[in-house]
């Protein structure tokens, strides 16, 4: 298989940015558990240009390769020739599935779960709902105990929240409290696919620091899930409906902020998935919370807290979207708690989206590392910024018997009531 | 699948063995990216006696053998033929001991440079030789390529460091070389310092005791940029004639300073400077203090424009973030780079520069400067689009003009790079076949069937007596099949 012409252009032309240089090697967290060549960011660029020269035979052999890439984008912090390995690999990863979709059933449950139930907030509100009353019913345990469910996934999957933590937040305005001051600058909130379900919480803690901080808050309800995940799985078309429902969605607001890392950065890329300029316009109004309290300021001390904390940079952050002294900043001014760094705070967790349930093997080798880092930094709390992060570190943490609790930033900004 | 896959898979399981071809192509090449060459196979062993048991069966089975690190290298060591076995060895990377009373470190051949220091940082030590590849490439490549580093002018080359090792010889018979308790003791022939820098080509080290040095009480690192290329290395002619032993010397030009600067590797170097000279100095608090004054005088004598001085950690860092991200950073140039290693004698410096531009004009190619100023060190880099045969082509022939020019100057072909395929026809510059006779009696002593690394350091017999036969290279590069 070649890019045919039209399309070879801008990942192809990426690929040739790099000189072989190998300065992103130790950065790459599948490099650094498997020392495979091909599962480096080096290998996997030099596989993917020869790829679009026409010099791979069997374009589906190289694939396990892409696969296994967390799309983390460490490489990126590290390349001095600027290579885009983001796009690359998305671009590559989506004609492979094109010409020829990834078998295996984890692949179907992606394809199917990503576009029928998680794009759909509704229908993933119901299958929550319906996974809440299993759990309740036992029939987790069942299914794990007969091999219905592997034994990972089962170790990942979080339990499912009660339902008063999974209500969504309530769409349209929202404005400060009588007392606060209000600061005349309006924002829009995006909510998230998963966020909402799973870390509800998060959510509400979100609304709850930007009000008490004086700004009014509009939550368009007219919003969809960012498309990341479909990205990620080689699926451009369908992110992109999505893409064009945020934007329309978002057409009124000046800043869009998100609480969640991955989202962010999908968000930020709409210009290169789009290939238009209201995707563009779009990507430059996103804020990640982080990166919008930091720059405002806090009006509204947080709560004090008595903890030592280490903060760990979610990847689509840090290599991302270059965010990284912000959240620290923030939690600079939380009273009382007190900050330790921990050995590779951007190394990746393992999570990276679905990555845990596709590549299981990998993932709990990374995700051991992470937690190895952070318990050794003997803290009581881990502090990071996305909802699959904060899975991925809490179910090992859970699992090694550690009982330090994960929260978003955004959680330990709240104000005393 | 062949038997010989198949026999391998057992030895070392089904995970440790690559033989997919599109799979191989990664392993393609190094850092030297125009010679380009798919291996048979990829291992990937994970202690000595698995690499033991690999070689054992691939020297019964009459298969040559490569052994490859991280793949940083720029002289197309690693690059293995056709019907080579790639050893890949990054899966040996544990520091298996450390003596903070004898100051050194025993380790597997994968252990990242880098690596090895933060793993001893917190006891005040490090390993010195650092070359700019140091977060990436491993303590077995520097051994077989005898790197160099920034730091070597006062620190030596990995030669200097390694005190002993286990070696895993083209036969799988297994041998110790020097002290493994880390002293370098007298009364034998030193066949460590004979097997470092030998390229892979007299077998595999499996375990490597390396010197660990003491951190310096002061370090200061000073920048000082100029407004040409000649003030830049009489500066430091002045700094070396004055007796003063920097760690470091080191010269970009404004091409690189530009490069550098437009990358994530950015330190802040002046855009309008021709020229920017680090220099480290290390040592007790007021020797440091007064050399730095000294360093400081001259630079302001030769006119510098700008001179910054790093005496924090995190400032030493930045100023040293551009130097080492430099030959990446060329990917903004061109699609490829040929990265050169000549050596010329440090008073020459000036008029290999100027000897070195008029070849870059004359072939038309771009050339940008980056040197380890105080050994003579020369990186002329060439940045070209490997899918033009044509300026490949200039390519190499300007990179083979620019060593003879440096030969002709007093110097040598390589300083740190090793020969591997790149320079096989420049050796020729340098050693007559009187020299590469005893070279090549060596190796067999080695290597005897000639199976470990074939192809490299020395120019083949049969290329013999051919110097102005040098542009077998380009045709190599035309016509890969056909050199091969």
């Amino acid at each position: 298989m070649t890019f045919s012409a039209d399309s070879k252009g801008d990942a192809y032309a990426r690929t040739l940015d790099c000189v072989h240089c190998g300065l992103c090697l130790p950065t790459c967290p599948t490099y650094q558990v498997l020392g495979v060549e091909a599962d480096s960011p080096r290998g996997r660029i030099y596989l993917m240009r020869a790829l679009a020269e026409g010099r791979v035979q069997d374009p589906q052999s190289i694939r396990p390769f892409l696969d296994r890439c967390l799309d983390c984008r460490a490489c990126e912090t590290a390349c001095p020739s600027g290579v885009k390995y983001g796009e690359v690999l998305e671009t590559t990863r989506a004609k492979l599935e094109q010409q020829q979709p990834a078998r295996g059933l984890a692949a179907w449950l992606v394809r199917t779960l990503l576009w029928h139930v998680v794009a759909h907030q509704r229908r993933l509100r119901i299958a929550f709902a319906l996974l809440r009353a299993t759990e309740r019913l036992g029939l987790r345990w069942l299914a794990t105990r007969l091999g219905l469910m592997p034994a990972h996934m089962a170790a990942i999957a979080p339990t499912v929240p009660p339902a008063a933590e999974r209500a969504p937040l309530r769409t349209g305005l929202h404005v400060p409290p009588p007392g606060v001051a209000r600061r005349g600058v309006k924002v829009a909130l995006f909510t998230g696919c998963i966020m909402e379900p799973v870390f509800g919480r998060v959510n509400r803690a979100t609304l709850q620091v930007l009000l008490a901080n004086g700004f009014d808050v509009d939550v368009p309800a007219a919003q969809r899930c960012c498309g990341a995940l479909l990205v990620h799985a080689g699926q451009p078309e369908r992110a992109r409906e999505l893409a064009r429902a945020n934007v329309a969605a978002f057409a009124d607001a000046d800043l869009v902020l998100n609480n969640s890392a991955g989202c962010g950065c999908a968000m930020k890329e709409y210009g290169h998935l789009l290939g238009d300029e209201a995707g563009a316009a779009f990507g430059k109004k996103c804020r990640d919370i982080s990166e919008f309290l930091a720059e405002a300021g806090l009006t509204a001390a947080p709560r004090p807290l008595a903890a030592k904390a280490a903060y760990d940079d979610p990847c689509h952050l840090c290599h991302g979207q270059g965010v990284r002294a912000q959240p620290r900043q923030l939690l600079a001014q939380v009273p009382g708690l007190e900050m330790v760094a921990h050995g590779k705070p951007e190394d990746c967790c393992g999570s990276a989206g679905i990555y845990n349930l596709l590549q299981p093997d990998v993932a709990e080798e990374i995700g051991r590392r992470k937690i190895e880092s952070l318990v050794r930094a003997g803290v009581d709390l881990v502090v990071t910024g996305n909802p699959g992060c904060m899975l991925q570190i809490d179910s090992h943490l859970r699992r090694a018997g550690h009982r330090i609790a994960v929260r978003h930033p955004i959680e330990l900004l709240v104000p005393p009531a | 699948m062949p038997a010989l896959e198949r026999e391998l898979e057992r030895l070392l399981g089904e995970r440790a063995v690559l033989t997919a071809p599109d799979a191989l192509l990664a392993w393609e090449c190094d850092g030297f990216t125009v010679h380009k060459s798919r291996p048979r196979a990829v291992v990937l062993p994970n202690s000595t006696a698995q690499v033991q048991a690999v070689v054992r069966l691939l020297h019964a089975a009459a298969v040559p053998f490569v052994p490859r690190g991280a793949g940083t290298c720029l002289s197309g060591g690693p690059t293995a033929g056709a019907d080579a076995v790639v050893i890949d060895l990054a899966r040996m990377r544990q520091v298996l001991h450390v003596s903070t009373e004898d100051l050194y470190a025993v380790v597997q051949p994968g252990v990242v440079n880098l690596d090895l220091t933060t793993a001893v940082h917190h006891l005040g030590l490090h390993y010195a030789p650092d070359p700019s590849s140091q977060s990436v490439c491993t303590i077995g490549g520097n051994f077989a390529e005898n790197s160099g580093g920034p730091h070597c002018f006062k620190y030596g080359m990995t030669v200097d460091h390694v005190l002993g090792a286990v070696i895993v010889l083209p036969d799988g018979a297994l041998c110790r070389l020097g002290d493994p308790a880390g002293a370098r003791l007298p009364g034998a022939l030193d066949l460590t310092a004979v097997f470092c820098g030998s390229e892979g080509t007299f077998g595999i080290a499996t375990e490597i005791t390396v010197r660990l040095c003491r951190d310096q009480r002061a370090v200061r690192t000073l920048l000082g940029a100029f407004a040409t290329m000649t003030a830049a290395c009489r500066t430091v002619s002045d700094i070396v004639a004055a007796g003063l032993v920097p760690a470091a010397l080191e010269i970009l030009d404004q091409a690189t300073i530009r490069a550098v600067e437009a990358s994530v590797y950015r330190a802040g170097y002046p855009a309008d400077a021709a020229a920017v000279l680090l220099v480290e100095l290390d040592g007790p608090d007021d020797v440091v203090a007064e050399e730095a004054a000294e360093v400081r005088a001259f630079m302001q004598q030769n006119g510098g424009l700008r001179i910054e001085e790093a005496t924090d950690a995190a400032e030493r860092k930045r100023l040293w973030k551009g130097r080492k991200g430099a030959f990446g950073a060329m990917g903004r140039l061109n699609t490829d780079l040929y990265v050169l290693d000549g050596v010329v004698p440090r008073t020459r410096l000036e008029e290999a520069l100027v000897g070195i531009s008029a070849i870059g004009q004359k072939h038309g190619v771009l050339l940008t400067n980056v040197f380890h100023a105080g050994d003579g060190n020369l990186h002329p880099n060439i940045s070209y689009d490997g899918r033009d045969a044509a300026m490949t082509a200039r390519t190499v022939a300007a990179g083979h003009e620019i060593l003879q020019l440096c030969v002709d100057l007093g110097g040598s072909v390589s300083g740190e790079h090793g020969i591997g395929t790149e320079k096989l026809d420049h050796v020729r510059m340098m050693y007559g076949d009187a020299d590469l006779d005893v070279m090549a009696r060596v190796r067999a002593a080695w290597n005897p069937d000639g199976r470990c690394n074939p192809g490299k350091v020395l120019p083949s017999r049969n290329a013999c007596a051919e110097v102005a036969k040098w542009p077998q290279m380009i045709a190599k590069v035309l016509d890969p099949e056909g050199g091969a």
